[in-house]
């Protein structure tokens, strides 16, 4: 849990970007979901994939975590191709990656603790005391103490969600990955996920790339955002989405970005 | 009385009425009385036949008279409006109430959803076409499965997997020992059926001591085997595959997957090794207790003595008889943790979805398993074991 400081690596103007998308085209079977998606996510920023529903945003992060292959084009992680790196590589990459699923993703037959131990006993040389202890403070981390034992079933669809967060974040990722953190919460939970998520990235100097349409969300995290056009099934833009609200002249954008109520 | 109230509300309407006037080239149609009742009102396909030779250039709804309505009146009016649109004569909304008109309105303001043309149905050999590829497509994935599965045993073997023996020894657990008591019951009760049919051709020929070998020979050989494996398919062959495909639905495969962690070791080694491990176990007992089902009848039925009728089980059975049993159950073994495995992880990601993988998973056992037997008895009595 120590981040370190990025500004004081000499060389950190020298590594590659964390995520470069290049000429990625989405298709499942011969239904073209996405086509020449170009860009890139910078480190730090809390990067943020918007767009209608059905416009392939789900997919596109499946793509970014290696989850889907792709039609065409690539994805680089840390500068390594994602779908013809070797098996070191990618296990390393997979050992820097967090990732928060839509419905939670958290294996329903273990407890919570268990949970948040699999990465760490997989991928860490720690005992079992240090895993437990460790897991206890990622529940602690996200305001689940105390609820090591119980099993996902046992849980809220907000404490699903944070401790989704907690297992994504218990090797320390470099970049974390969330797939609609707030769909299916109240207004206030899921302001309070955003909220959680914002505090990681600034004490843990996280990159994060989240999927999302919930506009509170995206303006109150979003550093840096694409967005995904179901209709032409293009990227339609890119740039800080308060940015991108000021000075677009994309009528479908506008749109999106204001509910509807004002065009450009 | 509610029905006289109603009696007296249906008396006071007045009936809705739709009367249609060529105006020059335009035509108006006008509504009248209560709109309340769909299936009284007049039907919008005799006021603008399809088939008119003169067809109007514009159609005016002119609702002035409209009294009480509900969706009867939009049902209609918007009717109206499409089959104005789809001839593309315009149509003008004149002394409409407020409502309906923004109802109206609502409808019609999003162009319906244009569907791609349905494929032309068809034909009997496109289908048949169609059904083999499919077949083909489908029983490629089921031997690269196997394929992925004999791949992570060698791993195994060599010890570079990240299989749990934990998980290896809670499925052992449950699809051992937890399944005895309905092994006993099904075991015994197939001796008990195969004594009582067998007896009927025996005892015509006055050979009822030979009840004992086909107690012996049958069991042994094949009906042990046969129960076990259609109990365990219905028990533990659809666990798996629900497990698993709920497991998919709830995106947990992909938190494996995506954490580098294949769930064929984690999750298909495990109940691949517990079932092909206590499937043999689970069929020797099924051996013994069906053959003390089968000494119930032979000896409290039929009148064979116990000591006689062992003395000619002892005589007549082979010990390659219960090895080729026990083999049999632990192919079967095989096949049901694999076909359960494969339905589950291959399942969709919705609820319907896990119960057909399960269903496909029992099916597939049981037709796999039937195949089995079959090589296994051909092969077995050619070579004469």
């Amino acid at each position: 849990m120590t981040p370190t400081n990025r500004e004081s690596q000499p060389d950190a103007d020298d590594r590659p970007q964390p995520v470069q998308v290049r000429g990625l085209t989405m298709a499942y079977g011969r239904r073209i979901i996405q086509h020449d998606l170009t860009f890139t996510i910078r480190r730090g920023e809390t990067f943020v994939i918007m767009g209608g529903s059905g416009c392939g945003k789900s997919t596109l992060l499946r793509h970014l975590i290696g989850l889907n292959t792709p039609a065409a084009g690539t994805v680089l992680r840390d500068g390594h191709d994602l779908f013809r790196a070797d098996e070191t590589t990618l296990d390393a990459i997979r050992r820097r990656t967090g990732i928060m699923y839509q419905s939670g993703g958290l294996w329903s037959a273990l407890t919570l603790a268990e949970n948040i131990a699999v990465p760490m006993q997989e991928f860490t040389d720690l005992g079992p005391r240090e895993i437990r202890e460790l897991a206890s403070l990622k529940l602690a981390l996200v305001g689940l103490a105390g609820c090591e034992d119980l099993l996902p079933a046992q849980l809220s669809g907000g404490m699903l969600k944070r401790a989704s967060l907690a297992r994504a974040m218990a090797l320390d990722p470099d970049i974390l990955f969330c797939d609609e953190p707030s769909a299916g919460l109240d207004p206030i939970s899921a302001r309070r996920l955003d909220d959680l998520i914002i505090e990681l990235r600034d004490s843990l100097h996280t990159t994060i790339v989240v999927v999302t349409h919930d506009l509170p969300s995206i303006f109150a995290i979003a550093t840096d955002a694409i967005f995904l056009d179901a209709e032409t099934h293009t990227l339609r833009a890119q740039g800080s989405p308060r940015r991108l609200l000021d000075e677009s002249h994309d009528e479908t954008l506008i749109r999106f970005l204001t509910r509807g109520e004002r065009s450009s | 009385m509610p029905e006289t109230e109603t009696d007296a509300d249906d008396a006071r309407r007045i009936p809705p009425t739709a009367t249609r006037q060529r105006d020059g080239d335009a035509c108006v149609i006008r509504l009248a009385g209560d709109w309340t009742d769909y299936s009284q009102c007049p039907d919008w396909h005799d006021l603008l036949p399809a088939d008119e030779p003169d067809s109007p250039r514009a159609v005016i709804l002119d609702a002035d008279g409209l009294g009480e309505w509900n969706s009867a009146a939009v049902a209609f009016a918007l009717n109206l409006a499409l089959r104005c649109r789809a001839r593309g004569i315009p149509c003008r909304r004149e002394n409409l109430p407020e409502g309906l008109d923004k109802l109206l309105a609502l409808a019609l303001a999003v162009p319906e959803l244009r569907q791609e043309a349905p494929a032309p149905a068809a034909g009997p050999i496109r289908r048949l076409g169609q059904t083999t590829l499919a077949l083909l497509g489908q029983t490629a994935a089921a031997i690269s499965f196997v394929g992925v599965i004999a791949e992570s045993l060698v791993r195994l073997a060599a010890g570079r997997t990240r299989t749990r023996w934990s998980d290896v020894a809670a499925q052992t657990a449950r699809c051992g020992h937890q399944a005895i008591a309905i092994v006993s019951l099904m075991g015994f009760l197939i001796g008990v059926i195969l004594a009582f049919i067998g007896s009927i051709p025996l005892e015509m020929f006055g050979a009822d001591i030979y009840i004992a070998t086909l107690i012996g020979i049958g069991i042994l050989r094949m009906m042990a085997a046969t129960t076990v494996g259609t109990v365990m398919a219905g028990r533990t062959g659809a666990a798996f595959a629900a497990e698993l495909g709920s497991m998919a639905a709830n995106e947990e495969l992909d938190a494996y997957t995506a954490m580098g962690l294949s769930p064929v070791e984690l999750l298909v080694l495990p109940r691949f090794l517990a079932l092909s491990l206590t499937m043999p176990l689970l069929c020797v007992y099924a051996d013994l207790v069906g053959i003390l089902g089968g000494t119930a009848v032979g000896v409290l039925y039929c009148g064979v003595g116990l000591q006689s009728f062992f003395q000619h089980l002892c005589a007549t059975t082979r010990l390659s008889d219960f090895f080729v049993g026990v083999f049999t159950a632990w192919v079967f073994g095989l096949l049901i943790s694999a076909c359960g495995c494969y339905h589950g992880l291959t399942c969709g990601r919705n609820s319907a979805a896990v119960g057909k993988a399960a269903t496909a998973a029992v099916v597939s056992s049981i037709v796999c398993m039937v195949l089995a037997t079959a090589l296994i008895t051909l092969v077995t009595v050619l070579v004469g074991i």
